[in-house]
């Protein structure tokens, strides 16, 4: 193994855009890899969480009960936790469930809206938790960069910072809902 | 009552000349110096409820609303401090979490007030649980809408549509956090008889609570520059003036 800096991406209630945007950094990833060696990912092959992580960025809100046992895994093995974009950040779009009862969604999405089939999941889905919450109301967060999503270069600019040992400071760089 | 004498003190310790019945948030805002705020609004009566505008002042350890503060000689003022910042963000951290503020759907995202200056305070998350209320948004008016979700009672929409425009349909119900801006007798916007229509409400309202009907996430800009004209157009109609 070598002495790269070993980062993780987590997808948690997300839609995917932060992940979107991490790889819209380009061909400044090819710099991002001659410092960091990505060890689990969405976006690699690898099935289980690595022993010990330096950075790991999470996308997405902790919604259920999979997201919630992942993430005290992904903290345990992690040194710097970094709450990417809004979802993490704020529980934003996957938290505007919130108002309402676990059993009233369940009874829109898989009978009101289902023309087939209608039957609530037990298997495979993972059951949701009363409540969307942010990433830091369930682990520590070191690092929070706002944004639906943060912008290539944000992302770039806290990455490149994480790696040289630097915290990043967002100042005037990203923002709610950007 | 008119008072006129001119007096000196500093902002920032910056040297401000100042007629004594200016409050110190106008002076500053005369004199380039920006001091954070969500209810002051130009030309309607302040209100003091937001606590953005909080100021220190030397000899006290009281903070003081700069929008309703009036300067006395000698006073030194400090707009930006370790004790400012961290209580502006405070307040920030509760109006985000008091309400549903989703800013990523929002018809004002990019021109809210709120959103703005937890840019500008460098505020990255909410360090209080969110309350996640279930809040109605009243679409019943033919042009417009308020949706509760996004309210910060800051109460401008109420300032200006009575003092300006004149009607009053709106005001603020309950305590606490359960108040509410309503209209008329608490009935849906659109059969409020007493509303004009006039829309001033929508250009004062610093987020997205309310909105011109049609416009979709981002697109709400909201222009409230020619309030102060109007006001000082109808200045002395209804027997106040001060001549």
């Amino acid at each position: 193994m070598s002495n790269k800096t070993k980062l993780a991406t987590v997808w948690l209630d997300g839609c995917s855009g932060c992940h979107m945007s991490f790889l819209d950094i380009d061909e400044r990833l090819v710099d991002l890899a001659q410092l960091a060696d990505l060890l689990y990912s969405p976006l690699v092959d690898h099935k289980t969480f690595p022993d010990m992580v330096d950075v790991t960025l999470v996308e997405g809100a902790v919604s259920s009960e999979e997201d919630y046992e992942k993430i005290q895994k992904v903290r345990a093995h992690t040194k710097i936790l970094v709450s990417l974009g809004d979802c993490a950040v704020t529980a934003n779009v996957p938290g505007m469930r919130n108002p309402f009862k676990v059993a009233a969604l369940y009874e829109r999405a898989y009978h009101e809206n289902a023309q087939l089939n209608q039957q609530i999941p037990v298997q495979v889905i993972p059951p949701l938790r009363e409540m969307s919450v942010p990433v830091h109301q369930v682990v520590a967060v070191d690092v929070f960069v706002p944004g639906c999503p943060p912008s290539a270069d944000t992302i770039f600019f806290v990455l490149t910072e994480l790696l040289n040992g630097r915290k990043p400071d967002l100042t005037g760089r990203t923002r709610f809902g950007a | 009552m008119k008072r006129s004498q001119i007096i000196t003190f500093k902002i920032d310790g910056q040297d401000i000349a100042a007629r004594e019945d200016e409050t110190i948030l106008e002076l500053a805002r005369q004199n380039g110096i920006r001091i954070p705020t969500l209810c002051y609004l130009e030309s309607v009566t302040p209100w003091g409820g937001c606590r953005l505008c909080m100021v220190e002042v030397k000899g006290t350890t009281r903070l003081f609303p700069a929008c309703m503060t009036y300067p006395q000689e000698g006073m030194e003022v400090s707009t930006v401090t370790e004790q400012l910042t961290t209580y502006r963000k405070q307040v920030l951290d509760l109006l985000f979490a008091e309400r549903n503020h989703v800013c990523s759907v929002c018809v004002s995202n990019g021109a809210c007030e709120l959103q703005g200056l937890a840019y500008e305070l460098g505020m990255t998350h909410v360090g209080v649980p969110y309350l996640n209320p279930s809040l109605p948004l009243d679409a019943s008016h033919p042009y417009f809408g308020l949706d509760h979700n996004r309210c910060i009672l800051c109460t401008r929409c109420v300032r200006v549509c009575d003092e300006i425009e004149g009607a009053h349909t709106w005001d603020v119900m309950g305590r606490g956090v359960d108040a509410r801006i309503v209209a008329d007798l608490n009935q849906p916007w659109g059969e409020a008889i007493s509303c004009t229509s006039c829309g001033k409400c929508v250009q004062a309202c610093p987020t997205g609570a309310l909105f011109e009907k049609g416009k979709s996430v981002a697109e709400m800009q909201k222009r409230h520059e020619f309030l102060p004209y109007l006001a000082l157009m109808r200045e002395g109609r209804d027997g106040d003036s001060e001549q």
